[in-house]
């Protein structure tokens, strides 16, 4: 078929060749991002200075080793996994509630898994000796991901009856248990110990800069593990847009599918939360934009939301260290400034058009 | 297709009472009566979507046997309404068909379909802005996509349709009814609620009368559409085969001429 063969007009006959183009455009600015995040740092040490080094076959200073490998490179790669995850987390829950406001920031998905991880910071300790040699440094980012679970399937029995998803109800719930989880981490703050404050404080102040490569060895594998499973949701949430009843009609096993989005959707939170702390707005800017520019077919929709959730996060991140160079801006503030307009955007549109 | 003993009570109401149903391929078998009787329960139930009521067939094999894309092979269902989460095109709804069942099947036949309910140039239109019978032929064509030929590896293949043509034109109403037509001479099974009397006449082979969750009568439209069974239906006096009172015009479908 002729890709770009327009019918009376209108859009594209074939969208997939837009998506398919896009992640070409997507993976070639995530490479260009890549680089420049290796490149830039509040220390003048230089990438390209280290590059021709090592292509001259000469030694690395330990500083500009350090630097480069141990700092930078991790970091870039956090970002990239966690701005990958929160995007198709984001696609994947507006694709099970049918809308498009579900992001796991604003219906408090985020918030269950701060709490999941606030919790295990604060009563880790009192866990047996075995769980915690077994869960090791994996327990926050466990913890975590339950705390996004369980929120995600409460969000869903409150909001959704008979298959239908009530957008108030959804906002509002997701209101109210943000609330709840915030709270509950209050509690647990009140009830920590100094040490625990502190490991507390650290973890509160969005840890991409404290990327490791231990870190990325737990959460990195994880996240793409999800990632992938993720992208076989894409039939399933292609049928459920249309109702419950006409994706059983298509052969699609819907509880189950709802399940499994249920579980990426918490797995991608949580492991970004636990090692991010809390970074919105991702999961609904880039779905929200690709969705405009290439249509809502999930099949091209959530690798290309991967890709450009890795690069806006990875451009969040350079501006946070530019902006007040030497200090660094926390990466939340980020992307809160530049997904706010665009979810108040979605809203007035909406309201436009149908009254919400 | 087959259905045996239907019964189906929801908060103290009783929607469907012991409802014996089959339909036989090669067929139109339309279901009617008056709103509320339970037509659309009684559809839900033999395609499956509506489990616990009682056993229904298809082709022979119990649907509880059964796994959900094996069912999706052998029949699809047009609902009575259908939204759409996202702005999907026109051709993109169409495609989700193709992807049903075992999957496959070719891009181009998504387009014969909507050439099929007469949409050709609707591909790349988003289908949310389309008008209420529009939306309607889309669906159709989608699911004309997920089971194309009528018979499958010598089995037949079932077109569910709930209201098919309730918010349509006449002249789409035919194209319509053309299809299901279409469908069941080359060997497929069509089960399709109605509320055009004239156009079910014309079109069904098989009619199934329903009146308060019961079948009130079965059979050739000759046999059921007849006066004193619609006037105890509908409870309004209407008289089946009369020429109207002078004066008031009447178009009917059956006068087309082929
Ligand atoms: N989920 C439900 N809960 C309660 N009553 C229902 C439900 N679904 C259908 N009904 C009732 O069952 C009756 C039959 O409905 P339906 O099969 O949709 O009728 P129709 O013949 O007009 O298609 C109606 O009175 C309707 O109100
Ligand atoms: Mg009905």
């Amino acid at each position: 078929m002729t890709g770009l063969l327009r019918s009376g007009g209108d859009l594209p006959l074939d969208r997939r060749i837009l998506a398919r183009r896009m992640t070409v455009v997507l993976i070639l600015v995530l490479g260009i991002l890549a680089v420049a995040s290796a490149a830039i740092g509040a220390t003048g040490t230089s990438l390209w200075g280290a590059l021709a080094d090592l292509a001259a076959g000469r030694e690395l200073a330990t500083s500009e080793r350090v630097i480069l490998f141990d700092i930078r490179l991790p970091r870039t790669l956090m970002c990239m996994t966690v701005g990958a995850a929160l995007a198709v987390a984001g696609a994947i829950l507006q694709g099970l509630f049918r809308n498009p406001l579900a992001d796991p920031g604003i219906v408090g998905v985020s918030a269950g898994a701060s709490l999941g991880a606030i919790t295990a910071i604060v009563l880790g300790g009192l866990l047996p000796a075995t769980v915690l040699a077994w869960a090791g440094p994996s327990l926050v980012a466990l913890s975590a991901f339950l705390g996004a679970w369980l929120l995600t399937l409460l969000l869903y029995r409150v909001s959704t009856r008979n298959g239908q998803t009530s957008v108030a109800t959804m906002l509002l719930a997701g209101v109210a248990f943000t609330a709840l989880a915030m709270a509950l981490s209050g509690v647990m703050v009140f009830m920590a110990n100094d040490s625990q404050l502190r490991d507390l404080t650290f973890w509160n102040m969005g840890s991409l800069a404290g990327a490791t490569w231990g870190k990325l060895q737990v959460t990195g594998p994880v996240i793409l593990l999800a990632l992938g499973a993720a992208m076989l949701l894409a039939r399933g949430l292609n049928a459920l847009a249309m109702g419950e009843a006409v994706a059983a009609h298509l052969g699609i096993p819907v509880q189950r599918t709802k399940g499994a989005a249920i579980l990426c959707t918490a797995v991608l939170t949580g492991t970004a939360v636990a090692v991010s702390g809390g970074i919105g707005f991702i999961g609904i800017i880039v779905p929200h934009l690709l969705r405009l520019a290439t249509g809502p077919d999930h099949h091209g929709l959530l690798p290309n939301c991967a890709l450009f959730g890795a690069a806006l996060l990875l451009f969040a991140d350079i501006i946070a260290r530019v902006i007040v160079s030497p200090a660094e801006l926390p990466i939340g503030i980020v992307t809160a400034l530049m997904g706010t307009p665009v979810f108040l955007w979605i809203l007035l549109r909406r309201h436009a058009a149908m009254g919400l | 297709m087959e259905a045996r003993g239907l019964t189906l009570a929801l908060g103290g109401k009783t929607i469907l009472e012991s409802v014996d149903f089959t339909a036989a391929p090669g067929e139109v078998t339309a279901i009617v009566g008056p709103n509320g009787a339970g037509k659309t329960t009684l559809l839900k139930a033999l395609s499956g979507e509506l489990k616990g009521v009682g056993p229904v067939r298809l082709n022979g094999t119990a649907l509880t046997d059964l796994r959900g894309w094996q069912v999706a092979e052998m029949r699809g269902v047009l609902p009575q309404a259908s939204a759409l989460a996202f702005p999907f095109t026109v051709i993109e709804v169409v495609r989700i068909g193709l992807s049903s069942g075992r999957g496959g099947g070719d891009d181009r036949r998504a387009l014969q379909a909507l050439a099929r309910v007469d949409l050709a140039g609707f591909a790349g239109r988003y289908y949310n802005d389309l008008s209420g019978g529009e939306q309607q032929r889309v669906q159709l064509a989608r699911v004309l996509t997920q089971i194309w030929e009528p018979m499958s590896e010598g089995q037949p293949r079932w077109l569910l349709l709930d209201e098919p043509v309730a918010s349509l034109d006449v002249g789409h109403q035919f194209t319509v009814m053309d299809i299901a037509r279409e469908f069941a001479a080359s060997g497929g099974g069509v089960i399709a609620v109605m509320h055009d009397l004239n156009l079910t006449a014309m079109f069904a082979d098989k009619v199934w009368v329903m009146h308060r969750g019961r079948v009130a009568a079965s059979g050739a439209p000759r046999d059921t559409l007849t006066t004193d069974l619609m006037q105890t239906i509908y409870g309004c006096p209407l008289q089946v085969n009369t020429v109207p009172p002078l004066g008031i015009p009447f178009v009917l479908p059956q006068t087309r001429v082929s």
